[in-house]
């Protein structure tokens, strides 16, 4: 498993937001993280990213338990998080923007030809056709397009396993579709992917495995190719469904 | 054009393609019809103003007023180009005219009172205004107050700071020879254009090694001619400026003669292409404009965020202490009226009228020049029609709202016809 976490919690004072989480992810897979508002998938990515740390349980990167204190870290075990709001400085260009914070130097002097050619070379390994110039601003692309650019600022670097805070959220029908097919792709390029939404149509279209967190505790990780939408449900509103799901869902566990 | 280009966000990328000339030309109206003016309102202005004061006054277009409007606008131009690096960050300093009055008194106390020689009185001028940027970036940046509090206190605090250094405000001289020639004095003919000839072949040499190492790489690159031409419309308007400022343009030759490129144009220059350089092509740079554009995003992205806005405060304030030693010597003096009345004004006006957003994110050292020209043009051609002040203060402020809602409107074409 490229990713495994095993009995994650996490408090914040007396409230308990992530209780004995459990959770793996392999290289090339698209795993989904659903869950309703308040479930958890905040704080369970700012986990991982190492943005806050673990409570209890551990976080294992290639089968060792890693301490990962920082966006530094995770970066350096190769996790990138594309968060919901983008995190796209709309004054600077594509290449600029995909390089911020890592830039290429020749001496003391941007080497913006070597960036501008790896970013080319990134987007092309992506298949991503639809950004013509990589010399306009991020302001001037539409939404499907800076979401493109950012998941291609987190593939830049060498990663494993690319985190997605709702990708689709505000996009239209043709961009979703777009950012989807991306998303396969990173997998089949043999990147993990988690990837967070609401929209369970997007999920069935593109995971291979959904986890549905309710009230801070896995409810269940199902085969996205075993599973139904009205099953997935149940489990994202009460936690259960049918013989699947937490069998205690009023805070004890069984 | 821009609507055909934006609508059809599917078009393949073509890196590596030549675009030809006209593409060239069509992609930059584009350009400018979403909003990224850059510096065509700036140049549009300067060029409509002289043709008006040339027809008015036919004296404006002397080759003695040229040099007079390049000493005018210098102290200005050299604040306006340190803020525009707060401005990009989008921050204000309200301090920078007053703070180049404490730097230019400190320089002119050291120089005649003590009578040190010249690199130590322009060191501590400009160590001065390194710390001033110094406290100025540190308050800001760790006490979280707005930038436009902490200057508006430190514009009142200056003030006084000028008139103790000046002993409640009297006038001190300045003779040193050296540091009166840095807006007094003029290049030799032969030096003006040898200095035409490096600058040209450098800038020359420049353009063909990035054309010919982009398309060697396969990358999109301008066609050949419009390099070509670049280089070739530089040269063009260097030669010209030499070749003007070469003419004698003393009113009586036989009694002193004025030629030569004045030193305060090389210094403006070099202080151009030295920003320019770390604006552009270095780490710094970058970060300056990420931080302006969304600051939580270059925190997300490493960039050291607190660490660069207190150098843009620092670069800002040293800028301002070589505009008060640029002032200082065209006056051959200081008094507590150096860096003062409209001083800040008029620069945070010619950065602006150049191009650069008080929003951030915006916003080059070219523009601050060519703002500054802007702005000297209006108050020297004014001058000559032998309007009052205050109509001086009247149009010069009009213009600076005009060129503010040149950005607002810019900014408004970007976000509609940008995004969709």
């Amino acid at each position: 498993m490229l990713l495994e976490l095993s009995r994650v919690s996490k408090s914040f004072g007396p409230v308990e937001v992530l209780s004995e989480v459990d959770l793996a992810i392999d290289a090339g897979e698209v795993c989904a993280l659903v869950g309703d508002n308040g479930a958890g998938k905040s704080t369970l990515v700012k986990c991982i990213a190492g943005i806050h740390g673990v409570d209890g349980g551990t976080i294992a990167v290639d089968g060792r338990a890693r301490d990962i204190s920082g966006p530094r870290d995770a970066a350096a075990l190769g996790i990138e998080v594309v968060y919901q709001d983008l995190a796209l400085c709309d004054n600077l260009d594509v290449v600029e923007n995909m390089f911020l914070g890592r830039e290429r130097l020749h001496g003391v002097v941007l080497d913006d030809d070597a960036m501008e050619q790896l970013a080319a070379e990134t987007l092309d390994g992506l298949a991503v056709r639809t950004i013509r110039d990589l010399r306009q601003t991020v302001a001037s692309l539409s939404g499907g397009q800076r979401q493109t650019v950012a998941i291609a600022k987190a593939v830049l670097w060498n990663s494993r396993l690319v985190i997605l805070d709702e990708p689709t959220a505000a996009l239209g029908v043709a961009q979703t579709r777009q950012v989807l097919e991306l998303i396969r792709r990173l997998a089949d390029q043999g990147l993990a992917v988690l990837y967070i939404s609401h929209n369970l149509n997007d999920v069935f279209a593109v995971a291979d495995r959904i986890a549905a967190l309710y009230l801070g505790r896995m409810a269940a990780v199902l085969d996205a190719a075993d599973a139904t939408q009205s099953q997935v449900v149940e489990l994202i509103t009460s936690g259960r469904s049918g013989a699947l799901g937490l069998t205690e869902t009023n805070g004890a566990r069984t | 054009m821009s609507a055909d280009v934006k609508t059809q966000p599917e078009t393949r990328r073509e890196p590596g393609a030549v675009r030809a000339v006209a593409d060239h030309a069509r992609g930059y109206l584009a350009k400018v019809r979403s909003g990224e003016v850059g510096a065509l309102p700036a140049v549009t202005g300067i060029i409509a103003l002289c043709v008006f004061f040339g027809a008015v006054e036919p004296v404006f277009l002397s080759v003695g007023n040229l040099e007079n409007l390049f000493g005018q606008g210098a102290a200005v131009a050299c604040i306006a180009m340190g803020l525009v690096f707060v401005l990009v960050i989008g921050e204000i300093d309200l301090s920078a005219g007053y703070a180049s009055g404490v730097c230019a008194a400190v320089m002119a106390v050291l120089l005649t009172e003590r009578g040190l020689p010249w690199p130590i009185g322009i060191g501590a001028a400009i160590a001065t205004g390194v710390a001033i940027g110094l406290l100025l970036g540190a308050i800001v940046v760790k006490l979280g107050i707005p930038s436009f509090v902490v200057t508006l206190a430190a514009f009142l605090a200056f003030q006084g700071v000028v008139l103790i250094i000046l002993d409640e405000g009297k006038n001190i001289s300045i003779n040193d020879e050296t540091v009166k020639a840095i807006a007094g004095g003029n290049l030799e003919r032969w030096q003006g254009w040898a200095l035409l000839a490096v600058t040209v072949a450098a800038y020359a040499a420049l353009q063909l090694s990035r054309w010919r190492r982009r398309r060697g790489r396969g990358l999109a690159h301008d066609p050949l001619a419009v390099v070509c031409a670049r280089i070739a419309a530089l040269a063009a308007l260097l030669t010209a400026t030499v070749f003007l400022l070469n003419l004698e343009r003393s009113a009586n030759p036989q009694l002193v003669s004025l030629t030569g490129v004045p030193i305060v144009v090389v210094v403006l220059g070099a202080l151009f292409v030295l920003w320019s350089f770390v604006l552009h092509r270095t780490r710094f740079g970058r970060h300056l404009y990420a931080v302006g554009g969304n600051a939580e995003a270059a925190l997300r992205a490493g960039v050291a965020v607190d660490r660069v806005r207190i150098t843009a405060f620092v670069i800002c304030s040293g800028m301002a202490a070589v505009g008060g030693i640029v002032a200082a010597s065209r006056a051959a003096s200081v008094d507590p009226n150096t860096g003062g009345s409209n001083v800040l004004l008029l620069s945070v006006g010619a950065a602006v009228i150049g191009g650069a957003s008080l929003f951030g994110g915006k916003g080059t050292v070219r523009a601050a020049l060519l703002g500054g020209a802007v702005v000297a043009i209006i108050n020297n051609g004014m001058g000559l029609m032998g309007l009052s002040a205050g109509v001086r203060f009247g149009v010069t402020g009009a213009v600076l709202l005009l060129a503010a809602g040149v950005d607002a409107m810019s900014r408004g074409r970007g976000a509609l016809f940008g995004r969709h």
